[in-house]
């Protein structure tokens, strides 16, 4: 078994003169401190990618640069699901026995290292190079196309609420990028996109880092332990998705609680990939935490909320918290953790027994889901 | 191991395989001869069954539409002239789904569509319209 020893987050947003390996820093030593653990007690790191930092081996990059001398290292890409990903690589070598304590870690100065058009170019090209990218779509393109069809089965006039509830999350949490009060109305009425998605059904682009410690479960050394770890990859070009209704997240999930021997309702909190509020509203739908069609209603009847039956993204998500590229999702795991500890401060909620994580990559196209027990 | 014809290229209007004939722009699919698996997205083999016999063809352009959206933030700001434009997914008739332009408004989903090409950034896309506009 595996557990979360260490976790380190910074703030996210605009974060000026700090690079990648400068936010990576911040987080790697916020998290080693967390787990009281010196730099040369890590065996394993793993890292993601930067857009900023494009390099071939990241994650040894970071190693010299914060003083590791790793038995094991790897860079991880799989888009937005890189972090939980991370996560579950970390979680396998730890429980065959390949390393000890792993250092996970993700940073990035993707809004200040950057033009915003630069982001948003380098970004859409994860379309495919002849069939789509020539067209001009962006990231928000291919989730508006996803929207659309979302819209034409099921309305999506309540998806706004879910902005709506990440950002009165936010503004509760110390660090998160987008705090300033929204309603629906003002999603509804923000500058559009890429239709039916407008500004505020679109997470920032923020600068930010996020690192944790896995370790072999240790009876001296609490923490959440990770039960169950899944993928699903079901296609990568928007174009080639075999459905926009129905992607890999309910299967992904599945697996990861059958692995803990768990269900569903025995879950008391959600940390659900949020790029758009339609990213959140499928997923939710699909992994089952609410009915087709139905999340952003139950958001708006508190349902999500901090008080309500099931808690989501308590800091406030990609949609407030920020985006910072792969520590974006990580955040999600940062704060389940420190929910499970009590250490939410203003935002805490019961310390949930067991939480379900789900990140999403691509168009929906590459799904980790993560079950975390509280080992209080 | 190039499937048979010219790589299907509509960016490059010298390239394509259209109704207008050799050299002019259009759609085209690449049907597997083992299996009858359709693949727009072209490589030389059949994702399939990996069967490497291939039999390319020029599709018909008309289909369906299954999503759609507009773009008013474009990737780039070369492209922002262009904005906003309707960038739809189609299903077509032969049975492979692609991606084109669109009318950035009045496009709905399920409506018929047939499919021209247009200039946009550097080359031609795919631009698809209602066929009760046609």
């Amino acid at each position: 078994m595996s557990r979360v020893t260490g976790i380190g987050l910074t703030p996210f947003g605009r974060l000026p003169g700090l690079s990648t390996l400068d936010l990576m820093s911040r987080a790697a030593a916020a998290a080693l401190s967390d787990a009281g653990l010196e730099r040369r007690e890590i065996d394993g790191l793993i890292t993601g990618y930067s857009t900023t930092h494009p390099h071939l081996m990241l994650s040894t990059v970071f190693a010299e640069h914060f003083g590791l001398h790793p038995t094991y290292a790897h860079a991880v890409q799989l888009g937005g699901a890189t972090g939980f990903a991370l996560v579950m690589l970390a979680h396998l070598l730890v429980e065959s026995g390949a390393a000890r304590r792993i250092l996970v870690v993700a940073g990035e100065n993707r809004l200040s290292g950057q033009s915003r058009d630069a982001a948003i170019q380098t970004l859409a090209q994860v379309g495919h190079p002849t069939y789509e990218v020539p067209l001009g779509p962006t990231i928000p393109a291919y989730y508006g196309l996803v929207a659309s069809r979302y819209a034409h089965e099921h309305g999506i006039a309540d998806i706004a609420e879910l902005a709506v509830l990440m950002r009165m999350n936010a503004a509760r949490t110390p660090g998160a990028h987008l705090t300033e009060p929204i309603t629906a109305a003002t999603v509804r009425d923000s500058k559009p996109i890429a239709a039916p998605l407008r500004l505020l059904d679109c997470c920032p682009v923020s600068d930010g880092g996020a690192a944790f410690v896995i370790e072999r479960a240790d009876p001296a050394r609490p923490g959440p332990s990770i039960r169950g770890a899944a993928q699903a990859h079901t296609h990568q070009h928007v174009s080639a998705a075999p459905s926009l209704t129905s992607f890999g997240a309910g299967d992904s999930a599945a697996r990861a609680l059958a692995q803990a021997g768990v269900a569903l309702p025995d879950i008391r909190y959600a940390a659900i990939y949020d790029s758009f509020t339609i990213t959140l509203a499928i997923l939710l739908e699909e992994i089952g935490l609410a009915p087709r069609g139905a999340a952003g209603r139950l958001a708006r009847e508190g349902h999500f909320s901090a008080g309500g039956a099931m808690p989501l993204n308590t800091h406030g998500g990609l949609l407030s918290y920020g985006h910072c590229g792969v520590g974006g999702a990580m955040a999600h795991l940062a704060e389940t953790v420190r929910q499970m500890r009590g250490q939410a401060g203003a935002r805490q909620v019961a310390p949930p027994p067991l939480a379900l994580l789900h990140g999403d990559g691509g168009v929906l196209s590459s799904h980790v889901s993560l079950v975390l027990e509280n080992g209080r | 191991m190039r499937p048979d014809g010219d790589p299907p290229d509509w960016t490059q209007s010298s390239a394509g395989k259209g109704p207008a004939g050799k050299g002019s722009a259009g759609l085209a699919l690449a049907r597997c001869r083992a299996c009858g698996h359709v693949q727009y997205l072209r490589r030389p083999f059949c994702p399939a069954c990996g069967g490497e016999d291939l039999a390319v063809e020029p599709a018909s352009g008309r289909g369906t539409v299954y999503a759609v959206t507009a773009v008013a933030r474009a990737p780039s700001p070369d492209l922002q002239a262009f904005a906003p434009y309707g960038i739809a997914l189609v299903d077509a008739e032969e049975g492979f789904r692609f991606m084109a332009h669109c009318p950035a408004e009045g496009v709905a989903i399920g409506a018929p569509v047939r499919t021209t090409f247009r200039a946009f950034g550097a080359g031609l896309v795919p631009f698809v319209t209602p066929e009760d506009l046609s």
